[in-house]
This record gives C-alpha cells, sequence and structure tokens, in this order.
C-alpha cells in the first residue's frame, strides 16, 4: 500500500466547478486517481465531468464514501473549506490555493486539535503541489509523466524542484513510491517529520529525498528525527545558498530569521544528523543514486 | 507588509497602549508649531522609514526648543538614511514623527511573532529593552521569558500579568503593565499581524508604561481583508522594482549581482540562484513568475529585468508541467518581438514536450544559448559575461 493515498482512494474536489478545480479533476481523472464527485456549495444535485455535485463536505462523503479531497477554493475560504473537511471524516486533504493567512493557518490547527489522533485528517499544504504515488494516484496539479514509478519517498517544499528532482531521476531510471509537496507556507499542515515519519514504516519506500529551502525549524526537526528514530537513509538538498538574510523569496515561509535557518547552517545541522546532501540541485538524481547503491 | 512606527504607535494607542504625545509632520514649517502644539520643553525628531536601528544612523534627534525642532526636522527631511538593515542604497525620509521626550526610569522588550515550531503566537519579552531581540538572545538568554498564546481563547489576564511579574514591574504597575501586553496581542491577532515590537516599552520616571518605539508588520495575504491597513502601505520605502513586480503579481528580490533570473517556482528559482553562486556567478535578482509561466508574466518578467541596468547576462530556467515546453517557449517569443534584450539570453526549459519546446525556440528570430541542465544553464549564463 502506498504511503499516504492508494490506487483506489476515493477522491473529492472542493471547489469542484471553478475553473481550476475543473481543470485538475481532468487532469487527476486522466491520470487514473478516482475521483467520486465534487463539492461546491449552492451546486448540489449537478453533474460535473459525469460526477455528482453535491452543496456539503459531509454530504458528499455519506454518498460516495470519500476518504480524501483537494481544495480549489479562493485563499479567502480555503481555511473554511479545511476545516469542513476535517470534521465531514476526511482522512487525507490537500490544500493546493498560495495565500492563505498565516492566522487561518494556526486556526485550523486549532481546530483540528479537537480529533484524536486516529481521526485526525493529515492536512498537506497550503501553497503545494499535492501527492502523487506514481502509477497509483495523483492528488495534486504535479504533470504526472514525469514521476516513474519506484522506491524512493520524495518531500518538497517546492513544487517545481520536486518535478526537477523527480525528472533527474527519471532519466537516472529510479522511480518514485511517492511525492509529496508539503508547500511553502510559514505554517502548513504537514511537516517534514511528518511525512518522513510515514515513509519509514512504509514498505512501499526503500529511501527518501528531502527537499527543503531556507526559514524555518521543520528540515532540522526532520534530520533529528530521521537520527534517532530511522533506519532508511535520508537525502537531503536545501534551496536558498544565496538568499539574503530578512527577506522572503517567494514562498512566504522562505525567510531567515533566527539561527539555524540559512541553507548553510542547516545543511550543517542535516549532516550531523546522518543526512546525505545533494551537493547542488542539478545532482540530486546522482546523490540518490549513490545511496541507493550502498543499501 | 511593514508600516511606520507612528502608525503603529496609532494602532497600538487604540488597542490601549499609552504612547507619549506626538504628532507627524511633512516639511520644517509645520514642525516647530507642532512641537508646541504637543507641548512640554523636550521633544524627539524621529526620521520614519522602515527600519530599525535609526538612532545609531543620526535618524534620531533630540531637540530643546521648537526652533530645534524645526532644524532638525529640515536636517533629515528628504535624506537617505543608511542603517544596518536598509542595505548601501538607504531609505529616504518623507515624514518626520515628533514626539515629546520620555524620562526613562527603565527599558523592556516586548515581542509578538508566529513561532514557527510550536505554530503558534509567542509573546516575547526581555529586561534588556533597547537591543536588538537578536543581541537579547545573544548576550543575555537568561532574560527573555515566552507565552504562548491559546488561538481559540486569546492571552489570557494570567498570562499577561505572569509576563508583567517575570519583568520584575513593580505591584502597582502590573495592571497597567498586563493591559498593554494585552492590547498589544489583541492588535497581533485582530490585524492579522505578523510581528508586533514594542522596543523599548519603558517605564518612566512619573510611572507611566509608555510604547516608545513601535515596529508592526502584516501578513500580505491577509491584506484583502484588512483595508485600513494596506491603506498604510508607503511605497516610497520599498525597492521600485520590487514595487513594480509586486504590482503585477510577481515574486521579485533585487540583489547585488549582474545575472538576471527568470524562473517558475520559488524553490526552483532559489535553487537556480545557488547553481549561479556555484557556477562563479552573482544573481542580480530572485525572481519566481509562478509555477504556471503564463506568457503574460513572462512578459512583465522581462520588462522587469531589462530596467535592471546591473544586469549583463539573463538567464530563463522553465520547469514547464502541466503548462507545457512548446506552450512557454511560444510565450518567450512572443515576449521578446515586444522587447528589446541587450545582453546575452541563456534559456533552459525542461519537463513536458522539452524537445518541441526547444524547436520553437530554434526556429524563432531569437538570439539566445540553449541549456539543458541546472548545471548547464549556470555555466553558460557566467560564461556569457565575458
Amino acid at each position: 500500500m502506498a504511503v499516504i493515498i492508494e490506487k483506489n482512494t476515493k477522491i473529492l474536489i472542493q471547489g469542484f466547478t471553478g475553473k481550476m478545480g475543473t481543470f485538475h479533476a481532468e487532469e487527476m481523472i486522466k491520470y487514473g486517481s478516482n475521483v467520486v464527485g465534487g463539492v461546491t456549495p449552492g451546486k448540489g444535485g449537478q453533474k460535473h465531468l459525469d460526477r455528482p455535485v453535491f452543496n456539503t463536505v459531509k454530504e458528499a462523503v455519506k454518498n460516495t464514501g470519500a476518504t480524501a479531497s483537494i481544495l480549489f477554493v479562493p485563499p479567502a475560504f480555503a481555511a473554511d473549506s479545511a476545516m469542513e473537511a476535517a470534521d465531514a471524516g476526511i482522512k487525507t486533504c490537500v490544500a493546493i490555493v498560495d495565500g492563505i493567512p498565516s492566522h487561518d493557518m494556526i486556526r485550523i490547527k486549532r481546530y483540528m486539535k479537537r480529533y484524536s489522533k486516529s481521526d485526525k485528517m493529515t492536512l498537506v499544504g497550503p501553497n503545494c503541489a499535492g501527492i502523487i504515488s506514481p502509477g497509483k494516484s495523483m492528488l495534486g496539479i504535479m504533470p504526472g509523466h514525469i514521476y516513474k514509478e519506484g522506491r524512493v519517498g520524495i518531500i518538497s517544499r517546492s513544487g517545481t524542484l520536486g518535478y526537477e528532482a523527480a525528472q533527474q531521476m527519471k532519466n537516472l531510471n529510479i522511480g518514485i513510491s511517492t511525492s509529496v509537496g508539503i508547500g511553502g507556507d510559514p505554517i502548513n499542515g504537514s511537516s517534514f517529520r511528518d511525512i518522513i515519519e510515514k515513509f519509514e514504516t512504509d514498505d512501499e519506500t526503500d529511501a527518501i529525498l528531502m527537499i527543503g529551502e531556507i526559514g524555518g525549524p521543520q528540515e532540522v526537526a526532520a534530520g533529528e528525527f530521521a537520527k534517532e528514530n530511522m533506519k532508511k537513509p535520508v537525502i537531503g538538498y536545501i534551496a536558498g545558498l544565496t538568499a539574503p538574510k530578512g527577506r522572503v523569496m517567494g514562498h512566504a515561509g522562505a525567510i531567515v530569521s533566527a539561527y539555524g535557518e540559512s541553507a548553510i547552517e542547516k545543511v550543517e545541522i542535516l549532516k550531523e544528523c546522518g543526512v546525505t546532501i545533494s551537493k547542488n540541485p542539478s545532482v540530486m538524481g546522482e546523490t540518490v543514486k549513490s545511496v541507493l547503491e550502498k543499501i | 507588509m511593514d508600516i511606520h512606527e507612528y502608525q503603529a504607535k496609532e494602532i497600538l494607542a487604540s488597542f490601549g497602549v499609552t504612547i507619549p504625545r506626538g504628532g507627524i509632520v511633512y516639511s520644517p514649517e509645520t514642525a516647530e508649531n507642532k512641537a508646541r502644539e504637543i507641548g512640554g520643553s523636550k521633544w524627539v525628531v524621529k526620521a520614519q522609514i522602515h527600519s530599525g536601528a535609526r538612532g545609531k544612523a543620526g535618524g534620531v534627534i533630540v531637540c530643546n526648543s521648537p526652533l530645534e525642532v524645526a532644524q532638525a526636522t529640515d536636517k533629515l527631511l528628504g535624506k537617505k538614511l543608511v542603517t544596518n538593515q536598509t542595505g548601501p542604497e538607504g531609505k529616504i525620509v518623507n515624514r518626520i514623527y515628533i514626539e515629546e521626550a520620555t524620562d526613562i526610569e527603565k527599558e523592556l522588550y516586548l515581542g509578538l511573532v508566529f513561532d514557527r515550531s510550536s505554530e503558534s503566537i509567542m509573546v516575547v519579552a526581555s529586561t534588556e529593552g533597547g537591543m536588538s531581540v537578536e543581541e537579547i538572545a545573544k548576550e543575555k538568554p537568561d532574560s527573555i521569558i515566552r507565552s504562548k498564546i491559546e488561538v481559540a481563547v486569546g492571552i489570557q489576564n494570567f498570562q499577561a500579568r505572569e509576563l508583567a511579574f517575570g519583568l520584575g514591574i513593580e505591584p502597582e504597575l502590573i495592571r497597567r503593565a498586563s493591559e498593554t501586553i494585552i492590547g498589544c496581542a489583541k492588535a497581533f491577532s485582530e490585524l492579522d499581524a505578523t510581528m508586533v515590537e514594542v522596543n523599548p516599552l519603558v517605564i518612566s520616571k512619573q510611572k507611566q508604561i509608555l510604547a516608545l518605539d513601535c515596529k508592526m508588520s502584516f501578513d500580505n495575504n491577509a491584506m484583502f481583508r484588512r483595508d485600513k491597513v494596506s491603506e498604510l502601505r508607503d511605497k516610497t520605502q520599498e525597492d521600485e522594482k520590487e514595487v513594480y513586480a509586486s504590482d503585477r503579481g510577481l515574486n521579485y528580490v533585487s540583489l547585488d549581482g549582474n545575472i538576471g533570473n527568470i524562473i517558475n517556482g520559488a524553490g526552483l528559482a532559489m535553487a537556480s540562484m545557488d547553481m549561479i553562486k556555484l557556477a562563479g556567478g552573482e544573481p542580480a535578482n530572485f525572481l519566481d513568475v509562478g509555477g504556471g509561466a503564463t506568457p503574460e508574466k513572462i512578459v512583465k518578467a522581462f520588462r522587469l529585468i531589462t530596467m535592471d541596468k546591473k544586469v549583463k547576462v539573463i538567464l530563463v530556467n522553465i520547469f514547464a508541467g502541466i503548462n507545457r515546453c512548446d506552450w512557454v517557449a511560444e510565450g518567450i517569443v512572443q515576449a521578446l518581438e515586444k522587447i528589446e534584450i541587450k545582453v546575452p539570453l541563456v534559456i533552459r526549459l525542461a519537463g513536458t514536450n522539452v524537445e518541441k519546446g526547444n524547436k520553437i525556440l530554434q526556429e524563432s528570430e531569437l538570439n539566445y544559448i540553449e541549456a539543458n541542465t541546472l548545471e548547464d544553464a549556470a555555466n553558460k549564463a557566467v560564461a556569457a559575461l565575458k
């Protein structure tokens, strides 16, 4: 079984009938994802892309048995939609949207504390490319064909840098078990550590490539977790060597504001944690290859 | 988004924080009157720029008469102030804040930030006011006390009290200190702030608790619901090219090098800059045109990069996913029909339909250097400098 989504995972599109929702739902369906319907408040009862539209997530879950959802709603309504998914019993929710206010993210995370660990939804994103388990299912907006099926897990903040890695690996004939984009925001649903932990127990994953960047404590937290708890090898790359301190580099979370948050500092700490560092972004694939050869 | 000290003070005052009497002026002529209006016998003339450490840069002048206030205002207005936070080009002083001087007994530090480790709002306080929080953390780490705000209920009185006692504030001032802390926390939560810093927070000889210097930053992503806050934006304090970019939906940061970049995605943009550095070059900018790299965005990006006179080579690196390389290539060709490029241009396309994309570029009139990998692109850009 794949780490977060499986071949038959039933997927809902929140914001189904909008332009973005429609476009990416079609792409997901083409890839083979099991999209069972969607939610657009006020359009319940209609059909869209041959699938039912519901007014609420609860109604959609009840009628379709969906366990995953993906949000294509504007930033102002995204927090509300994520909480609606959590409350309706969705297990995995991917928030693609860029531009959710940080105060809303904190509210979502606080809201989710009301669920026990076993009932808690895994929120991935926001501001991310989503999840793909090649050959099984795609719950995201990535170009599916660049991901070869295989046994390496990828976790990346950035979308396009994650694509770059997948492409480099494909060129070297290395496949991917699951790739998770956790997004570039300062406060996100799932951290590097949350996902790396899932990969450690996934019997379809042999090694993990972690693509981080400047800002925040998450890469280091994942490195420390790996050092203490993991048997599988971890490969890392940190973007932002040339980023000036105190400036936001595109991603709202990519800002160096404390010790340990610059690329150089993160690389040093990750090395101490036993993570194999890709010395530049052009050799992420080769670095993964060299590690796999040693297993 | 950053705002000026006086704007932050007005906001905090509306949340019950006491600030010294003061007023804003835009010309020396009005400064003298403003000083009389404020009253007292000693004033502080403060240059309003988006930066800390203004005092060390000569942006804060203590005056003993309204005439001196006018002279100090005259001296500062229109001047470019260079602090350790502005970069060598400095920031222009267009507004002056005149404030009655305070008899300081004790200087404290009070700040609120998002704590990314605990994913909550954190109040940070210290008895060592006047120093930057980085300096305090380095030199007097034991003086720092913290309190985490539970977002579901907001800051509680006991938390504010604990902080106030922790700062060694005398019992009769605890209530006022707590109200000050609570006011700052409410402003942070209710206005989508990302930072509130009162440094120093002072206890005056007259036993008042005053916010002497304030800084506030806000979440750009929340401006859609913060009309009043977004009106406080002062574009004269931002880099001209960065303003141009942000008004056009581009993520841009101006840097000191001479290789201009156009890239899709923030992570890939940072990685490309890293490659340029490793190849022996220096990036002139960070520029993310968004994952989709639409032709409109590419046109805007070329306009922006060609505004930068430092740029001696342009590097375009696009990883096309669902937006295919052929479509991106057509966008680049169209953009360069409208915009003349006088420096060498290196283009690297990757992803979906890369062969088709490269073919479109090769068959166009475009004078460019083709690159295949990230490393190849960076090496060719650096080589093109010579």
